[in-house]
């Protein structure tokens, strides 16, 4: 059983189309990052699986049930886009009223809700009320509320939106602590960084339609980049590389990038160049930016 | 339940944004007001014609009317200012989304928060028409009769207009559906005098077009009903008043209205479970 599925699943507001038969299975225990540009319909996707916006047509499930069924949502969390809530409830009475919605008893809510506020860098605001939390607060708040019930499945709609670099590598952390957990991730970001260093596998989503789905090497089409850095990289020895690869640019006459084929050319390409006189310092592999890869599938297509 | 969880918030709400503690505080100004010219009144009254004479206490009862008939309004008022925005505001601000992907049907939700509304409508009614009948006993020992029917007509009057406006917050702004539903409120108020005044010029016409309006916004005629109940038998025999009513709707009518509360109720689950959030 897929952990989400959408089968043909479309919006359409008027004659506007915002998700065009959107095919997508997620695994369980993946991170999945869903990327696009803005109006792209990640988020109207989003509503869908989690029943907040009717498809037109197609069908979504989460947990092998229909989004909206209390039997699934019951395993599930969600941080919205725009997290808020009522300014009025302290941090903790937002949590116990949430925890009440999951049925959770009195004592299992006493401790797990200090867990959580600590987890998300809030212990010590029990008391405080939401309408004195600054964005970052709020948005760490929502993220603990989506934790409360232990679920199975996790969306969190760009949940580093108004955080410092100190708090999204907190929520980077957290993300991988849910992966080692065996928990789904739904990822809707648009920060690419972010979505580069947890997720297993990305989708991206291009005017209602998904365009790519892999992981990041798939995505890159099998190809390596490899920086090597050595003293004595004549032209000839240049020229060399192409056997296993594209020169993508050479920087000196010690730096050049290649785009290899494969891993597995890496020690050839090291003995290689030893053999033929090449002083190597570095031979470094570096995966080909998401941004680049982003970049040229929302732009490069159109 | 988690309707009670959703009714429980609701009035919670309602409580952290003042709303109960200024409804409490202008309701004890109100009837500080009340008791003060009732006082006057019954000591001018009771000097002319006697204490507990039949004039003193027709005329005690005759403005006691006139006080249920403000604490009506002021029902209907607060059953607008309460529920305008309960749904539409939520929706609007988001909020709604962390309750309605929780393990619950959307129908708990739009209940739980039509009841939390409905507790606090009934608390405010019952709170003001308890006050009145604790300052007429007090001064002139004379509790308005039918006081406790008339005081579910008038939460059931109360009731419709909140029923509504909750509706109307499944799909329309709170100043729209503010505007909707006193519009509505206001043709149910003037197709109650106009049947009123048909049934005294015996004009048929303006008395069926005065049932058909009531019929399509019941509230004024639960208020009719109520002051028609509650009303002196001399504001009966004269047939009308501005604040009392020549003739009652039907105990059938109650029931029509009951019925039409839980369909509007109804309606009110239906657009919200069909509504893209």
């Amino acid at each position: 059983m897929w952990a989400i599925e959408a089968i043909s699943l479309r919006k359409e507001y008027g004659r506007t189309v915002a998700v065009a038969d959107l095919n997508l299975q997620v695994r369980q225990g993946e991170v999945f990052g869903f990327l696009g540009a803005n109006g792209a319909g990640k988020t109207t996707t989003v509503k869908m699986l989690l029943g907040l916006v009717r498809p037109s047509a197609g069908q979504a499930f989460v947990l092998g049930r229909r989004p909206g069924d209390p039997a699934a949502m019951a395993h599930i969390g969600f941080l919205p886009e725009h997290f808020r809530f009522h300014p009025w409830l302290t941090a903790a009475d937002f949590l116990d009223y949430h925890a009440r919605m999951y049925s959770m008893p009195a004592e299992e809510r006493r401790r797990r809700i200090p867990e959580l506020l600590e987890r998300v860098g809030l212990a010590g605001w029990e008391r405080t009320r939401l309408a004195k939390f600054s964005k970052g607060m709020l948005q760490r708040l929502g993220l603990a509320q989506a934790l409360l019930n232990h679920p199975r499945v996790v969306f969190l709609d760009e949940p580093t939106s108004g955080l410092d670099p100190l708090g999204r590598r907190e929520v980077r952390e957290i993300i991988r602590q849910l992966r080692d957990a065996g928990v789904t991730v739904f990822l809707n970001s648009h920060m690419l960084g972010e979505v580069e260093a947890v997720c297993d596998r990305v989708g991206i989503i291009r005017q209602g339609e998904l365009v790519r789905v892999g992981t990041l090497e798939e995505l890159a089409g099998g190809t390596l980049q490899v920086e090597i850095r050595a003293q004595g990289l004549t032209p000839e020895l240049t020229a060399g590389l192409a056997r296993w690869g594209r020169v993508v640019r050479q920087e000196g006459n010690d730096r050049v990038l290649l785009e290899a084929a494969k891993e597995e050319a890496l020690p050839a390409i090291a003995s290689w160049l030893v053999e033929n006189g090449a002083r190597l310092y570095a031979l470094t592999p570096c995966r080909r930016p998401l941004e680049d890869l982003f970049v040229q599938i929302v732009e490069g297509e159109r | 339940m988690k309707i009670w969880l959703i009714a429980e918030m609701t009035f919670h709400e309602a409580r952290q944004r003042r709303l109960v503690w200024i409804g409490a505080l202008l309701g004890l100004l109100f009837l500080g007001v009340f008791a003060l010219g009732y006082y006057l009144m019954y000591q001018d009254m009771a000097r002319f014609a006697g204490p507990l004479s039949t004039q003193a206490i027709g005329a005690a009862n005759g403005f006691a009317l006139m006080g249920l008939y403000a604490i009506n309004f002021l029902g209907v008022m607060l059953a607008v200012i309460i529920s305008v925005d309960t749904l539409s505001g939520e929706i609007s601000s988001g909020t709604i989304h962390t309750i309605v992907t929780k393990p619950l049907r959307r129908w708990e939700i739009v209940v739980g928060k039509w009841l939390g509304l409905l507790a606090m409508l009934s608390l405010f009614i019952l709170f003001l028409c308890a006050g009145l009948s604790l300052i007429t006993w007090l001064i002139a020992r004379h509790i308005p009769p039918n006081i406790v029917q008339g005081t579910a007509l008038m939460i059931l009057c109360g009731t419709v207009v909140m029923t509504l406006s909750l509706l109307g917050s499944t799909y329309l702004a709170a100043l729209a559906n503010g505007v909707v539903v006193l519009m509505l409120y206001g043709l149910a108020f003037a197709a109650g005098w106009m049947e009123e005044f048909g049934a005294i010029f015996q004009n048929a016409s303006a008395v069926q077009v005065g049932i058909v309006v009531s019929l399509l916004v019941p509230a004024e005629a639960m208020w009719k009903r109520a002051a028609y109940l509650m009303q002196p038998s001399f504001v009966r025999e004269f047939g009308m008043s501005p604040f009392g009513a020549g003739s009652a709707p039907s105990p059938a009518m109650v029931i029509y209205t009951f019925l039409y509360v839980l369909v509007i109720l109804a309606a009110a689950v239906r657009l919200f479970q069909r509504r893209d959030l």
